[in-house]
């Protein structure tokens, strides 16, 4: 059955199971790769895109949920805060193995549009559902609060 | 690369030193490379004097990396070493993963692997020669150009400069010219106290492709008509295929193929979700084996009677035996479970097998081994069979399988397909198709004198071998001892005059491998924890007990000292709080580690940890804090969370709800301090795991009284 969805500003068609979940469809149909596989069981984040500006679990939202929305991707975050969480990563270099990260940085990007200066507790809060094997989390945090400081502006 | 190229370039030579260290030496053919006879995919006009690095004419240096990156920062360090060498300008370096090849062989294990934290370690003076040996030849292309003495030019950040006859040229435009030129063979080093580039804390070169989303892990590979594959593995470590029932299963649209691999059946599928819908309806009648009715808590039995009896002698010192029957005996018991690596990318591989060709990409740490385990399986000659080193979605181990695991199934499954073939283990799939870090039970006694001296100390190890069946057995196996079992507690630095190891290794079908940090990841528990028990039992404080016991360490007090002092040992710990600490030698390197720790609603709140390291000379410093922080994450997942256990043959865990991780709420502040050192650069990937977890248990002492001595920690053990 043919899907019509709206990926980073542009409009895809699909004809895959409506019950596939989102995620393979931006991998395999889309050939988006930057949206990870880790748990196929929204338990650790990888798979984290935005559907309407919400921050989503691709690999268990089926992608008929996902029509009609806009979906965006890393491939596709933009606005001040995404380019400043993309700067603060790279300045403190936060990745290690990288796998996690871009979801890392979906979710983060959700709570700055929210808090745009977060708190430690607003980071735990929102960041919580995002595994690290690496642990790479004290970057993760730094880099969030450095990201909030350029996106408004600061230096 | 064809082999015809490499067989013209640097191969290295290692001699074993007395010391045990290694000595490396790049010799290189008298004959450099010619403009136009180039690598694979580099322009005619390259430059690349040997396997380790290629100059382009627009000034791009392009350092080949032999090591898997999987998160250690390799693929940053080993550039920075090159390029410091070659005076290189660091914006134009980058980097590639080398392929399968012979001259990209560890140094000191003769073959292409990445472990053991010997990465810098091993590769640190064999890049270092790689970049001067270029650096040579383009200050002789320059010199010739302007009919002046090689000795008056100088090199940096790229160019070649002669400065009384102000000529300057940029390695780029040299390139071409010093491809034509012989390969000198004797290059002198810089003096590391002129390193201009090497010890500073520099940027990893692959944080923007992280970051952005366009790094590729094999995961990421597709190609056309690609098939993705997904494995029924027996549900216990001795299964076997009895019958299957596919009808259901290949009804699923999208479902290719169903086909019995050995290592499980696999459904062959379009994509990931018909793989897995058509996986779920699949109906094996398995045959169980021997391993039905293992379980964990047999098994901790079996082990604790195990203990009862000395078993193999890894370290005699003095008379243990006898000076146990002296003074004040202490006993007690350490128990470690099963552990699974759980990378964040779960294990896959893409195989695209043709006739009389395979090309497989896949994330690994094991390339020799891999690349002979996938001709064998694909039945091909090693030329016709290309590996292509893709990152590493984590490794900690998994990635180095002398049995190539999900390769050969890889490869196996692609046979079937008769298509580009992407094998994907799901997470139930990661968790539960095998190996583990070995369970461990360790019994421990030690006597002392009443002024707290002590006075023996045996040591009684059981759990499996990790490298007992594999073909490293002739060289990791003396005398029936797998010395990654013991690595740790045979050699125990404290000044203790006799001392008992022993070791017993019982057989048991659960598959098991290294994991991060190895054997000491068991020993340092068991040797820091318990050290800290005697400290308790003879009121010493534990600090003062070790300098006692490491006098003629220097490393290790050097980093017990450093770390003691940055996590104010001497001072109170805040009200409510209490500090640990605890010391370990492991690969190399040195770490001292002091955690800060809380109860919150009766569980650990960890606040505080803070990590001392002496790992020679640094070559990327901020490498080595990530590495750190990295590793105390890691610790502090397994002290409090991991456990693989057996119920009926069978893996309990599934997913990461039952096999948790760390969170972010959960990690503490880390402080990360580096001991200055003129030593060589020693790993960092492993080292600072060991001893976070006695460090976190010896301050839950402190603070509640009660021990740990069985890991992961349970909230009644703190009650």
């Amino acid at each position: 059955m043919p899907l019509e969805l709206q990926v980073n500003g542009r409009r895809a068609t699909v004809d895959v199971d409506p019950a596939t979940p989102l995620l393979w469809v931006l991998r395999e149909n889309l050939h988006l790769m930057g949206t990870k596989y880790g748990c196929g069981a929204a338990q650790c984040g990888a798979c984290t895109v935005h559907l309407d500006g919400n921050a989503m679990r691709s690999c268990v939202l089926p992608v008929a949920a996902a029509a009609g929305k806009a979906v965006t991707t890393i491939e596709g975050l933009g606005g001040a805060a995404g380019a400043a969480l993309q700067t603060a990563w790279i300045e403190l270099d936060v990745p290690q193995c990288g796998y996690c990260q871009t979801g890392q940085i979906m979710s983060a990007a959700v709570l700055l549009r929210e808090k745009p200066a977060p708190t430690d507790a607003d980071i735990d809060a929102c960041m919580g559902g995002n595994v690290c094997r690496c642990a790479t989390y004290q970057r993760i945090r730094n880099a969030i609060h450095r990201a909030a400081a350029l996106a408004t502006g600061g230096r | 690369m064809p082999a015809s190229a490499l067989s013209r370039r640097a191969f290295l030579r290692v001699t074993a030193t007395a010391a045990g260290g290694m000595l490396v030496a790049v010799q290189l053919p008298a004959r450099g490379k010619r403009a136009g006879d180039g690598p694979a995919g580099g322009p005619p006009a390259d430059f690349a004097p040997n396997a380790f690095v290629r100059i382009a004419a627009d000034g791009k240096v392009t350092v080949i990396v032999n090591k898997s990156e999987m998160g250690q920062g390799i693929s940053t360090s080993l550039p920075m070493v090159l390029a410091e060498e070659l005076d290189a300008d660091w914006q134009k370096v980058g980097f590639e993963f080398a392929p399968v090849d012979p001259v990209y062989a560890h140094p000191g294990y003769g073959i292409q692997m990445t472990g053991g934290s010997t990465s810098t370690m091993a590769m640190t003076e064999p890049m270092r020669q790689a970049g001067a040996v270029a650096r040579a030849m383009l200050v002789a292309a320059a010199a010739q150009k302007w009919r002046v003495p090689a000795a008056e030019c100088r090199t940096a950040d790229g160019f070649v400069t002669h400065e009384k006859n102000h000529e300057r040229a940029s390695y780029g435009e040299l390139a071409a010219a010093a491809a034509g030129l012989p390969v000198p063979k004797d290059v002198p080093l810089k003096d590391p106290q002129q390193w201009r580039l090497v010890g500073k804390p520099t940027h990893r070169l692959d944080s923007a492709a992280k970051v952005r989303g366009t790094a590729v892990f094999s995961i990421d590979v597709q190609l056309p008509g690609m098939r993705t594959a997904l494995v029924a593995h027996p549900p216990t470590f001795t299964g076997k295929v009895r019958a299957i029932r596919d009808a259901a299963a290949r009804a699923v649209p999208g479902v290719v193929d169903v086909v019995d691999v050995g290592s499980g059946v696999a459904v062959i599928a379009t994509g990931f979700w018909p793989a897995k819908l058509g996986r779920d309806k699949l109906e094996v009648d398995w045959d169980l084996g021997e391993g039905t009715g293992l379980s964990s808590e047999a098994l901790r039995e079996r082990y604790r009677e195990l203990a009862n009896g000395t078993g193999l002698v890894a370290r005699n010192d003095g008379d243990a035996e006898k000076a146990l029957g002296e003074g004040t005996v202490l006993r007690a018991d350490y128990e470690l479970p099963y552990l699974a690596h759980a990378p964040m990318e779960p294990l896959n591989c893409v195989v695209d097998l043709k006739g009389d060709s395979c090309e497989i990409w896949a994330g690994t740490q094991f390339q020799t081994v891999d690349h002979a385990a996938a001709c064998a399986a694909a039945g091909l000659r090693p030329e016709q069979v290309k590996l292509h080193t893709t990152f590493l979605g984590g490794g900690f181990g998994r990635r180095a399988n002398p049995a190539s695991d999900y390769i050969v199934e890889a490869v196996k499954i692609a046979k079937a397909a008769k298509a580009p073939l992407q094998l994907i283990w799901t997470r139930t799939d990661d968790l539960r198709a095998g190996y583990y870090r070995p369970m461990w039970h360790s019994r421990i006694a030690a006597s002392h004198d009443d002024k707290g001296a002590i006075l023996g100390w045996k040591h009684t190890i059981v759990g499996q071998s990790i490298i007992a069946g594999t073909p490293f057995e002739k060289f990791l196996v003396k005398d029936g001892i797998d010395g990654t079992s013991v690595e740790g507690a045979d050699d125990m630095p404290y000044a203790i005059p006799n001392v008992l190891v022993s070791l017993h290794t019982p057989k048991v079908p659960v598959p098991t491998l290294w994991w991060r940090s190895v054997g000491h990841s068991h020993t340092a528990f068991v040797i820091e924890s318990f050290l800290d028990e005697i400290a308790a039992a003879t009121r010493q404080d534990p600090l003062a007990l070790r300098r006692r016991l490491l006098a003629g360490h220097p490393r290790h007090l050097g980093v017990l000292e450093l770390a003691a002092r940055q996590a104010d040992w001497d001072t109170p710990a805040p009200a409510g709080r209490a500090r640990g600490l605890a010391v370990h030698h492991s690969f190399a390197s040195y770490v001292a580690t002091v955690v800060e720790v809380s109860l919150e609603r009766g569980w650990p709140r960890v606040h505080r940890v803070t990590c001392a390291v002496d790992c020679g000379r640094t070559i990327n410093p901020d490498t080595v804090t990530a590495q750190l922080e990295g590793a105390t994450g890691f610790g502090l997942t397994a002290a409090l969370y991991s456990a693989i256990t057996l119920a009926d043959g069978r893996i309990e865990q599934s997913n990461f709800h039952d096999y948790r991780m760390l969170r972010v709420y959960e990690m503490p502040a880390v402080a990360v301090h580096v001991v200055p050192s003129d030593e060589p650069p020693t790993g960092v990937g492993e080292p600072g795991v060991p001893p976070l977890a006695p460090a976190l248990c010896n301050a839950l002492f402190r603070l509640t009284g009660k021990r740990i001595r069985r890991l992961p920690i349970r909230k009644e053990d703190l009650a």
